[in-house]
């Protein structure tokens, strides 16, 4: 309780800071905007933006097509990545040879393949949901290996004796045991998801839905600033709102089980 | 629960023995001659320690039993079957604990008998809880690993490895980790389930009491290259209270022949 109000007094400061800053307050006497509306739109004209745009269901819409995007992109990517993960962290051919790619292609920021994929699949859903899997792919696939790799050998050791075999070993031991890493590398594979997503949707427009960046994207062509401020915080809310329903219930399990994550 | 009842008041037990075995392996060193030779027999139901300073191979020797580790020549037999790999009818409970993490107390000792045909889970299930009372650790079935004391977790670790009711149980150091005062009470705990279930032992340690305090026979080996020097027969009744002068006396004695077999520049 306690720390929640903390944090909601913080946000109301400077909530109070910005609605000051831009003539908000002047009602109360004091001064007027620092800025023309162009440059810096008080907070009144942003929700009053988003409230419109929420009840129309223009954003609610966005939020759909792009939370779609970015689910299916994520999924396709782990449902690659977790696989090639495991079997580069068994075979070392395989560890030299597409764990040196994956090293390479995760340093390169997933935006930079937009302009490929726009020749190879035009303004489609497929252009988007390609870069969406190049910046899923390859985080998870390393973190993936690294986690197997850090297994402690006694686990196998002990499930070998106990009878257990190979495949079991490998499904119900060193999978499990390597759940810490797997989890924060799915968590790093989804941040870095939501980025290039966010980037490509500004970026490309693509007929068959409107994202939430290309609200954005018309938000700076029609010198909205308010439309651009909120579609920001629409982003930070997803990605918060995202952070807590699917990863914070794990890593609570995570800890509870290993016993990690108190002070 | 006829099923259950013949499970757990099945006794069976086996048979080792050991034949010329030598194991040598590559260090940054240069060429460890781990095992020279050993040839050892265990009759059944039998405890037997294996007692030397680091670097003897009695892990060695206790993996090559186990069948995770192979040897170069010679061989481990079980009831005259050659050992090729690990199997159920050898548990190994190790130096460290080795329990799971992602499982709680009682799904640790589920895994074993996970892996033993013809039981339902709910047999299964009963058999685990009649391991953990017999370990006294009934009343933490669904605590999590990390929340209990390191004895408790050898208590569970034993319990894992009774439960799949293996022939031979093989336990490599498993008490070198806890407090003085806590392996006490494992001794006398290990001692009453020995005469209870009645299983094949082989106990490796580098603490001469504690052979003496458990072992019906305590195998002596010396390092560079790990031999088997001598074997000591200890015929104090059980249960035997490690600090008992009795037992102490025989300690002392086996203590001296092994800082005979053992020269300086081992220590």
């Amino acid at each position: 309780m306690r720390t929640f109000l903390t944090t909601l007094i913080f946000f109301l400061l400077l909530l109070g800071v910005w609605a000051a800053l831009t003539g908000d307050l002047s009602c109360l006497g004091l001064q007027d905007a620092l800025w023309s509306p162009y440059v810096l739109p008080p907070p009144s004209t942003v929700l009053h933006y988003l409230w419109d745009n929420s009840v129309n269901g223009k954003i609610p819409l966005a939020m759909l097509v792009t939370l779609r995007r970015l689910l299916i992109g994520y999924c396709i990517g782990l449902l690659i990545g977790v696989p090639l993960g495991m079997l580069a962290a068994r075979f070392k051919v395989l560890n030299d040879t597409l764990g040196m790619l994956a090293m390479g292609l995760q340093a390169l920021p997933s935006v930079c393949w937009v302009p490929l994929a726009c020749i190879w699949f035009g303004q489609t859903e497929a252009a988007l949901l390609f870069v969406v899997i190049m910046g899923t792919l390859w985080s998870v696939l390393l973190s993936t290996e690294n986690g197997m790799k850090s297994v402690p050998p006694i686990y196998a050791r002990a499930a070998r004796t106990m009878g257990a075999s190979r495949l079991y070993t490998i499904t119900f031991v060193t999978l499990p045991a390597s759940a810490p890493f797997v989890v924060s590398g799915m968590k790093q594979g989804w941040a870095f998801a939501w980025r290039s997503l966010m980037a490509a949707e500004i970026y490309v427009s693509v007929v068959s839905g409107f994202g939430i960046g290309q609200y954005l994207h018309y938000g700076r062509e029609l010198q909205r600033m308010y439309q651009v401020i909120g579609i920001m915080l629409i982003i930070i809310l997803i990605g918060l709102l995202a952070d807590k329903i699917l990863f914070s219930p794990v890593e609570a399990w995570l800890h509870r089980k290993w016993g990690t994550g108190k002070d | 629960m006829e099923k259950i009842h013949n499970e757990i008041h099945a006794f069976p037990t086996a048979k080792l023995s050991v034949e010329h075995v030598c194991k040598s392996f590559e260090t940054s060193r240069g060429r460890v001659q781990a095992l020279d030779d050993v040839s050892l027999t265990i009759s059944e139901g039998e405890f037997v320690c294996l007692l030397g300073p680091s670097g003897c191979g009695k892990s060695t020797l206790l993996n090559i039993i186990a069948g995770l580790e192979k040897p170069d020549s010679g061989m481990a037999l079980i009831d005259g079957t050659p050992v090729t790999g690990p199997g159920r009818d050898r548990m190994v409970m190790f130096q460290e604990h080795a329990l799971f993490p992602w499982l709680d107390v009682i799904g640790n000792v589920m895994f074993g008998l996970r892996q033993k045909p013809n039981l339902t889970n709910k047999e299964r299930l009963e058999v685990a809880k009649y391991y953990l009372f017999l370990v006294k650790m009934d009343k933490f079935s669904h605590s999590n690993i990390h929340e209990l004391s390191g004895g408790m977790r050898q208590r569970v670790a034993l319990a894992r490895s009774l439960a799949p009711n293996p022939k031979v149980l093989l336990m490599d150091e498993p008490f070198s980790a806890l407090d003085a005062m806590t392996r006490e009470r494992l001794y006398g705990d290990i001692q009453e389930i020995w005469e209870k279930r009645r299983k094949t032992i082989v106990f490796v340690t580098h603490n001469v009491r504690e052979a003496v305090c458990l072992g019906n026979r305590v195998v002596l080996l010396s390092p560079h290259p790990g031999r088997l020097r001598e074997i000591f027969d200890i015929t104090l009744p059980h249960p035997r209270n490690v600090n008992d002068t009795e037992l102490a006396e025989q300690a002392t004695l086996i203590t001296a022949a092994l800082k005979h077999y053992s020269s300086p520049q081992d220590t």
